[in-house]
């Protein structure tokens, strides 16, 4: 979302053209090093001043006697060490946000990692094949709508564990969107694309990996920040409900003690590795598919 | 005379929507020799693509067969390659891998890495498009693209090269330096060639003999023309060669007299 920004910048690279017209040599050092500043400026200055805003509203709103959420001021006081140091080992249930993040984000990786790989497959199948789609498409469509936390005690009671239930309500959440969108992908497969394979002979493997893959893969990849996206989501509240070091529990175990600026600087920690993780998949994204949207 | 090589034997070809049927082409023969360059034409919808892709394998006859050395033609190979109207090379790989696709599954069996390598150059030098090897299709343009269409199509070494109106999306000038480049390889190589086209001075100058298709539904061959003219052929020399007025004038009054494009069919 930062990228009509980044293209409003550009046209700061205008004033370049005047060095025609500007002789001094002094001028050329400005001009290499102001655009440059300039843009981290606009990148920067404006969600700070943004951010300073809403915690000078907030801290108004909670500074009083009687307030029911905790003021910045008191948020800073009292979970410092949450905030300064997310990597500390006090105990073996009294660690930094940091690791919870970390034990959270493994889950993650594991649960989006195995819906990434079934998801693909799942969708080619579907877009490569009426019948398929047929069979599968109308289950998944009702599936789909079925909320993430719904399959949690279903979960538990097959695996009979909560790690692995948490796993798998992962799985289950990020599945759908990676599997639709890639079927929508493989079925805007460019008859060209396919009429090229047919006459070279290739195989279904060959098929599915030199065409199917990179042509689809704009599509994939949204299905993929959409599915990250979920499962970062769902992480959380499945945490809440099946215990462990993760970030979900701190938050519950948090409420449970009634330790309200801890849960403040949770809700951070969620927001800005929710926001890395999509912006790392919408990288990936551009770096995979930088020839496929031109033709 | 020799054994027809290519032979397109009362084919017809139907298709079915829903209800709907509509009889596209009826009862085509066509017969082609080895090393001879066809050129197809007749009026946008006719069925001309249609014929091509049946050839190619890529659609089914509904009656009649095509035969190619004796054989019948049922499904897709890299023995009848074909050079799209849009190209179509996949925008993912460079020139130079797009055409390598070809190579590697024709010749993996055959040729060492080296001699495969030595061959995706040699083709893409026949088209004059080495230099941009590297390049993607996106980054060429639209002349380019289809050089390289063609020297992924050469590269398979067809006994058939069918092209679908492989210069229509082309400007004049561009075209025209592609037919030259065409008429070249066709003379070196001597390609069995089959090309679709809208246009009569193309159609004329490139061909050995065209076939004119009768306006559809239901299109079958209207006429034959042998060209004639000698090879190697002068674009220059040709305005006013007396054979080349005739074979222009025998096409055109065949399209625009007795079969003039009706609006409503
Ligand atoms: N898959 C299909 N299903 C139904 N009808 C089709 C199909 N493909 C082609 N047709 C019909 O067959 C007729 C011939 O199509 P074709 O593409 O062969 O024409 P063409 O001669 O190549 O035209 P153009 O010069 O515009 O390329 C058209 O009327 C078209 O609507
Ligand atoms: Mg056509």
């Amino acid at each position: 979302m930062s990228l009509p920004l980044f293209k409003n910048d550009e046209p700061l690279v205008k004033p370049a053209a005047r060095v025609l017209s500007l002789p001094a040599r002094l001028q050329k050092r400005n001009l290499t090093f102001g655009p440059i500043l300039r843009k981290i400026a606009t990148a920067v200055v404006p969600p700070l001043v943004t951010v300073i805003a809403l915690l000078l509203i907030w801290q108004i709103l909670c500074d009083k006697p009687g307030a029911t959420l905790p003021a910045p001021t008191v948020v800073w006081k009292e979970a410092k060490d949450l905030i300064v140091d997310p990597f500390f080992v006090y105990g073996t249930q009294d660690v930094g946000l940091g690791w919870r993040v970390l034990v959270s984000l493994e889950r993650v990786g594991i649960g989006f990692g195995f819906a990434a790989v079934a998801g693909i497959l799942v969708g080619c199948l579907i877009g490569q094949s009426d019948w398929a789609m047929r069979g599968l498409d109308p289950v998944f469509q009702v599936l789909r709508t079925v909320p993430p936390l719904a399959w949690l005690p279903i979960s538990l009671a097959a695996f009979r564990d909560s790690s692995p239930s948490a796993i798998f309500v992962i799985f289950i959440t990020a599945i759908w969107p990676i599997i639709i969108n890639t079927a929508v992908g493989i079925r805007n497969i460019p008859m060209d694309y396919r009429n090229v394979a047919a006459v070279l002979r290739l195989n279904a493997f060959e098929f599915f990996y030199r065409i199917m893959i990179p042509s689809a893969a704009p599509y994939i990849f949204t299905g993929l920040r959409i599915g990250i996206g979920l499962a970062w989501l769902a992480i959380v509240a499945a945490e809440m409900l099946t215990g462990g070091v993760g970030i979900g529990f701190f938050i519950w175990d948090a409420w449970n003690s009634s330790r309200l600026p801890d849960i403040v600087v949770a809700l951070v920690y969620i927001g800005l590795v929710g926001f890395v993780l999509d912006r790392m998949v919408g990288f990936l994204g551009n770096l995979a598919t930088r020839g496929t949207a031109a033709s | 005379m020799e054994r027809p090589y290519l032979k397109i034997d009362h084919v017809s070809k139907t298709f079915q929507r829903g209800g709907a049927v509509s009889e596209v082409l009826k009862d085509v023969t066509l017969v082609i020799n080895k090393g001879e360059y066809v050129s197809v034409i007749g009026h946008s919808g006719c069925g001309k693509s249609t014929l091509l892709n049946m050839v190619a394998g890529l659609l089914p006859v509904t009656s009649g067969a095509i035969l190619l050395e004796d054989r019948e033609v049922n499904s897709p190979g890299p023995d009848r390659a074909v050079v799209f109207q849009n190209h179509s090379l996949l925008p993912w790989l460079s020139v130079y891998d797009n055409v390598k696709l070809a190579v590697d599954k024709v010749f993996s069996g055959t040729r060492s890495r080296a001699e495969r390598h030595e061959w995706n150059m040699h083709n893409l030098e026949l088209v004059q498009m080495a230099h941009a090897k590297d390049k993607r299709p996106g980054e060429i343009s639209g002349g380019m693209k289809q050089r390289v269409g063609l020297a992924r199509a050469l590269s398979m070494e067809p006994k058939v090269l069918l092209l679908d109106e492989p210069f229509g999306a082309l400007d004049a000038l561009t075209r025209a330096h592609l037919q030259d480049s065409v008429m070249q390889i066709h003379a070196s190589l001597g390609n069995t060639v089959i090309m679709i086209t809208h246009d009569v001075d193309e159609a004329v100058l490139l061909s050995d003999r065209i076939v004119m298709l009768t306006n559809g539904p239901a299109a079958h061959v209207g006429e034959v023309l042998e060209v004639g003219l000698v090879r190697p052929r002068k674009r220059l020399e040709l305005v006013s060669n007396s054979q080349y007025i005739k074979a222009r004038e025998g096409v055109l009054k065949f399209l625009y007299e007795r079969h003039r494009f009706v609006e409503a069919a």
